[in-house]
């Protein structure tokens, strides 16, 4: 009886992503078959593009790595009640202070110069994660409209910076930073994986997700912070300022997804882009409602997100790239529907709590 | 230019760009008085730019473009009604998958339709026969006789009227307010949820038309954060279409000052950012003056016992 029970909650806990993925499927199948492309075509494609090609998994680990850190981004405000939305700029302003302070500093040995420049990333993307922190605490304004706000305004900023102050002449990037503040690449380690971008930032932010299960479950800052997401109230009453703890989930979930920048500039381009985030603070908010905010499971979301991602290259020939997009929305919507459908099905099966009255139509 | 030229000017083209945000605004007005917040807002708007422009470029007529943008604007807020209500997920959630589809979408029909990535051809505007012998020259008076402007005039008071003084206005207040009171009271709240969130996609859908007719044609992304300003402009407006319509044309004189001062000594970037920068200020001005209905972003749910 209790075996079964179990086994029911689990089935109903992937119940949402394996159902987000069959909606996906189904609509990307249906698309491809509208614009005359079968199905079989794309996934031979993706087999050899991404399955069956080291370099290929190599870019999707790339990926993976920079979703993580907006991931992380998102799942820590989550935790303290809160939508950070603001991924995208705070990993724009993280990955420009990151290659800023790699090239002020460039003279420093790596062994100074490569944390520093991660402390930069994290600060950078910390200070930008704040605003909307602070004016939250501090004025109530909502923080959904305001990190959205501060996106625009960051990349508006990032472009201002390039093209006047801090860009080579006649393109939209920085000078190149020093080999010591490089990252290196994981196909000079295993040659298997030579020519694609995933970096040792994927430590740096395995790391980072494994500091952040550590500081959430097992630290009293950490209980504290999700005192305030189970119910603002009540943590006042247990002598919680609310207003210091959404600051700190702002400021952590900045830095993380400042952490970009390493990825991004110290691991794989060396220097800094104007525009080169491209929307992964908004995926950074996917890969978190699937891992459910839990730190340790944002890694495995972030790989999901990644082949899509990658897939939408592979195919770019045979479809247009957008189509990601859609079935990552696609995704999305099946998975909120769904996580409604668990704790309701939940319900029903006699969980922590009794039905009370039956059913009932819906 | 005369002085008073130019302020009749400055004045026609801050109505000019103010309308979409104002429809957007006023349209959400129904979605959050009934109980839904609708970030949605943004991919209606892009997707009401785009179905007006494929209407209109595969029919020949404006006015077919139009009826495109209001069906597409409501069908994809019918999306965003069957997430956040009927099957009552997260809505900021929704919203924003919504709004990455459209962004998907948008930007793969413009290369699957146009063959392009960045833009449409050119479309005709929606105009009336013979308006120019009207209006002479006069900017500001071109715009008090677009048709469309007309039309969302008329929708503004149209809203305004059914929201406060019918009885569906009171039932629709009652179940963003307070949901089991209208349930109790025989009022279905997933319906009168439905209907709020399918006037706003109409209303933002017809916003987005404006945008396709006034640049005439499509450009990838060129809703630029509009649907999320006129959120915040409907937040100002302390949830009414009247305070929403002013404050959109706070926005749209901002804008209009960012269009104007381009190519003068401060950046074009710095330009840029005023809008959005205003949007965070102005809400902070606003706290504590406008106050949420009480409960907007809950899925509400008959059957839950906690």
């Amino acid at each position: 009886m209790e075996g079964a029970a179990s086994l029911r909650r689990g089935l109903l806990r992937g119940l949402p992503l394996f159902g987000a993925l069959a909606a996906a499927l189904c609509v990307g199948a249906a698309i491809a078959l509208a614009l005359g492309v079968a199905p079989a075509t794309i996934g031979r494609r993706l087999a050899d593009g991404i399955l069956l090609s080291p370099y290929g998994w190599g870019q999707v680990l790339y990926k993976a790595t920079s979703l993580t850190c907006t991931g992380l981004a998102v799942a820590v405000a989550f935790r303290a009640g809160l939508f950070n939305i603001g991924g995208e700029g705070q990993a724009v302003v993280g990955a420009l202070a990151c290659a800023l302070v790699a090239l002020a500093a460039s003279g420093l040995p790596p062994l100074l110069l490569l944390p520093l420049a991660l402390a930069g990333a994290f600060a950078g993307g910390a200070l930008w994660g704040w605003i909307p922190g602070w004016l939250k605490a501090r004025w109530g304004t909502h923080e959904v409209i305001n990190t959205i706000m501060l996106n625009f305004i960051a990349l508006a900023l990032s472009n201002l910076m390039i093209t006047r102050y801090l860009g080579l002449p006649e393109t939209v990037r920085t000078a190149e930073i020093g080999a010591g503040a490089v990252l290196p690449r994981l196909g000079d380690i295993w040659p298997a994986l030579r020519g694609s971008a995933v970096n040792l930032g994927l430590l740096v932010a395995l790391g980072a997700a494994a500091a952040l299960h550590l500081f959430l479950e097992h630290t009293p800052a950490g209980l504290r912070l999700r005192a305030v997401g189970a119910g603002r109230r009540q943590a006042e009453l247990l002598g919680i300022r609310p207003g210091r703890q959404i600051q700190i989930a702002f400021l952590l979930g900045g830095g993380l997804a400042g952490l970009v920048g390493a990825n991004v500039v110290l691991g794989y381009k060396h220097y800094y882009e104007d525009g080169f985030s491209g929307g992964i603070g908004f995926l950074g908010i996917a890969v978190a409602l699937l891992a459910r905010n839990a730190p340790l499971a944002v890694f495995p979301a972030a790989l999901l997100f990644g082949f899509l991602s990658q897939a939408g290259f592979v195919v770019n020939t045979l479809l247009p790239r957008e189509l990601i997009e859609i079935l990552t929305g696609v995704i999305l919507l099946t998975f909120v529907a769904g996580e409604h459908a668990r704790t309701r099905w939940r319900r029903r099966l006699g969980g922590r709590r009794a039905v009370r009255g039956g059913g009932g139509a819906a | 230019m005369s002085e008073a030229a130019l302020v009749m000017a400055l004045v026609a083209q801050t109505l000019r760009i103010s309308v979409p945000y104002a429809l957007a605004a006023a349209g959400a007005v129904f979605s959050e008085r009934s109980g839904v917040v609708n970030i949605a807002l943004e991919g209606i708007l892009l997707h009401g730019a785009f179905f007006a422009v494929v209407g209109t470029h595969f029919s020949g007529s404006p006015a077919v473009g139009l009826a495109a943008a209001a069906v597409g604007g409501t069908l994809t807020a019918a999306l965003h009604a069957l997430v956040s209500v009927t099957w009552k997920g997260d809505q900021i959630i929704s919203g924003l998958a919504i709004n990455i589809i459209a962004f998907g979408l948008t930007r793969g029909g413009l290369r699957v339709l146009f063959h392009s990535a960045s833009n449409s051809p050119r479309i005709p505007g929606l105009e009336l026969a013979g308006l120019e012998r009207v209006t002479g020259s006069s900017p500001l008076a071109a715009v008090l006789a677009d048709p469309l402007f007309l039309l969302a005039l008329v929708l503004l008071l149209l809203a305004l009227h059914v929201l406060f003084r019918t009885g569906f206005g009171l039932a629709l207040r009652a179940a963003g307010e307070h949901p089991e009171a209208a349930h109790a009271a025989g009022f279905c709240v997933a319906r009168l949820r439905w209907t709020g969130v399918l006037v706003s996609g109409f209303f933002a859908g017809l916003g987005g038309a404006w945008l396709a007719f006034q640049q005439h044609s499509f450009t990838d992304q060129m809703s630029g954060g509009r649907g999320y300003i006129a959120l915040a402009a409907m937040i100002v407006g302390k949830w009414h279409p009247l305070g929403a319509a002013a404050a959109c044309l706070l926005f749209g004189a901002a804008e209009t000052a960012q269009i104007r001062l381009q190519g003068s000594l401060v950046p074009t970037q710095l330009m840029q950012m005023l809008p959005f920068v205003l949007t965070i200020l102005v809400l902070v001005l606003w706290v504590g003056r406008a106050v949420a209905p009480a409960a907007v972003g809950e899925p509400y749910d008959p059957e839950r016992d906690d």
